[in-house]
């Protein structure tokens, strides 16, 4: 049966098609989703017990530990990105789409962010509260989180289409994307500081706001490229 | 109508190389075994001929038309069911609904397995879902690789049905398989043997 008469897919189509199959497989295992969030959980409860229990010391750090807490579950999930669609022969499917490499894998990019850095970052006012974050920095806590979680996973899935053909590749993912996550870092901790001061937080969001729109950008181009150099070492 | 035209195409795996001076027309209507012994270069000259692979392929390769790549690894997500996996599809390039991809499943006896994650199916069935793709195309050039792995004499005989469907309805297939001619004096065979490179 041919069907070359058949109408074509559009992008967009293409796209949210792209998502929904992500999508539906990270839904599918709880534990993928449950891992960051256990994860920033334990890691805060360890700082008092570290730190000892003076709440106005913790609450002075808190901004920087829920920070690089965050960073670090990014870190450590952004290496399964492409690992799984690697393995069972997706992303090779993936790369004989009709549509630009870089824009189907945006969509599975956003799918696995909406999974992890935008879960954590809608309860990441509950940890706050554990390490003593004044509650007026709830709201930049958030939205900070919300924006650099984004550009966290937008760097991190570059970094993982480029080792994805790696065994045990872990290593070298984390030498190359942290350096990168550093702007990232203190644009945002420095915000949710400047909340908890009463100071000049917005100029910080904005400043994060901008390195997500470039990482949108951009980071979508590394990655295809990325994809298609791993797919012919693999 | 020429669909695919090789023309001198070097293969090389890591530095070693493997084939040279491959040239190859394939017309619509027109059925092609790769043929060799293990090692040989089959699946990687599929893999250059179908566009997946650029390092370390050398010549001129032009395809005239949408492809279709079915190779070792199914491409199926293991948590999601057959009828998800074939409608999100990466490589579909065509509006499909539940109907269409229901009677795919029907087509290749899996019917009554359309919401059981692909993970609890068996190998051949697994092979069965990724093989339904081919109901679900508009690609008229096919290139499978070893197709008729792990699947029982029913369905090689279904998947020997679409590919004589195809070829007579104007698309083209290139295949390896490791039993000689399948297909008897409707295919042509590329002997492998006679390219590899010294």
């Amino acid at each position: 049966m041919s069907a070359s008469d058949q109408p074509s897919l559009s992008l967009g189509a293409s796209f949210f098609r792209q998502f929904l199959r992500h999508g539906k497989a990270l839904a599918a295992s709880p534990a993928d989703l449950l891992n960051p969030l256990l994860f920033f959980f334990m890691v805060v409860t360890l700082f008092p017990l570290g730190l000892g229990p003076d709440p106005e010391r913790l609450s002075q750090m808190a901004p920087g530990i829920l920070w690089v807490v965050a960073l670090l579950a990014s870190l450590m999930v952004s290496g399964k990105l492409f690992a799984s669609d690697f393995e069972d022969g997706s992303l090779e499917q993936l790369c004989l789409a009709q549509h630009p490499l870089a824009i189907l894998a945006l969509a599975e990019v956003l799918a696995h962010w909406l999974g992890t850095g935008f879960l954590l970052a809608l309860v990441s006012p509950v940890f706050a509260l554990m390490v003593g974050l004044p509650i007026q920095a709830l709201p930049v806590l958030v939205i900070s989180l919300l924006l650099g979680s984004l550009c966290l996973t937008l760097i991190g899935a570059v970094g993982s289409a480029l080792t994805v053909s790696i065994r045990r590749g872990g290593l070298l993912l984390s030498l190359i994307i942290i350096p990168l996550h550093v702007p990232v870092l203190i644009f945002g901790s420095t915000a949710v500081v400047e909340a908890t001061r009463d100071g000049n937080a917005v100029s910080w969001l904005a400043l994060l706001a901008a390195l997500v729109l470039a990482s949108l950008a951009l980071a979508p181009l590394a990655i295809g490229a990325a994809l298609r150099i791993s797919l012919d070492n693999g | 109508m020429s669909l695919l035209i090789a023309t001198e195409v070097a293969i090389e795996r890591g530095d070693r190389p493997l084939l040279r001076g491959v040239s190859l027309c394939v017309e619509s209507g027109e059925l092609w075994q790769l043929v060799g012994p293990n090692g040989v270069g089959k699946s990687s000259l599929m893999r250059a001929l179908a566009g997946l692979a650029r390092l370390g392929v050398e010549g001129a390769i032009r395809r005239q038309a949408a492809a279709l790549f079915i190779g070792h690894s199914s491409a199926l997500k293991r948590a999601l069911t057959p009828l998800d996996n074939l409608r999100l599809h990466p490589a579909c390039d065509m509006p499909v609904d539940d109907q269409q991809i229901a009677r795919a499943l029907r087509s290749v006896s899996l019917a009554g397995y359309e919401s059981v994650p692909v993970g609890a199916l068996s190998a051949g069935q697994q092979r069965r879902v990724a093989l339904a793709r081919l109901l679900i195309t508009r690609a008229r050039l096919w290139f499978l690789d070893e197709p008729f792995t792990a699947l029982d004499t029913a369905g090689c005989e279904w998947l020997e049905q679409q590919i004589t469907g195809h070829v007579a309805s104007g698309g083209a297939v290139v295949f390896t398989s490791h039993q000689q001619s399948r297909f008897g004096a409707r295919q042509h065979d590329l002997d492998l043997a006679r390219y590899v490179s010294l």
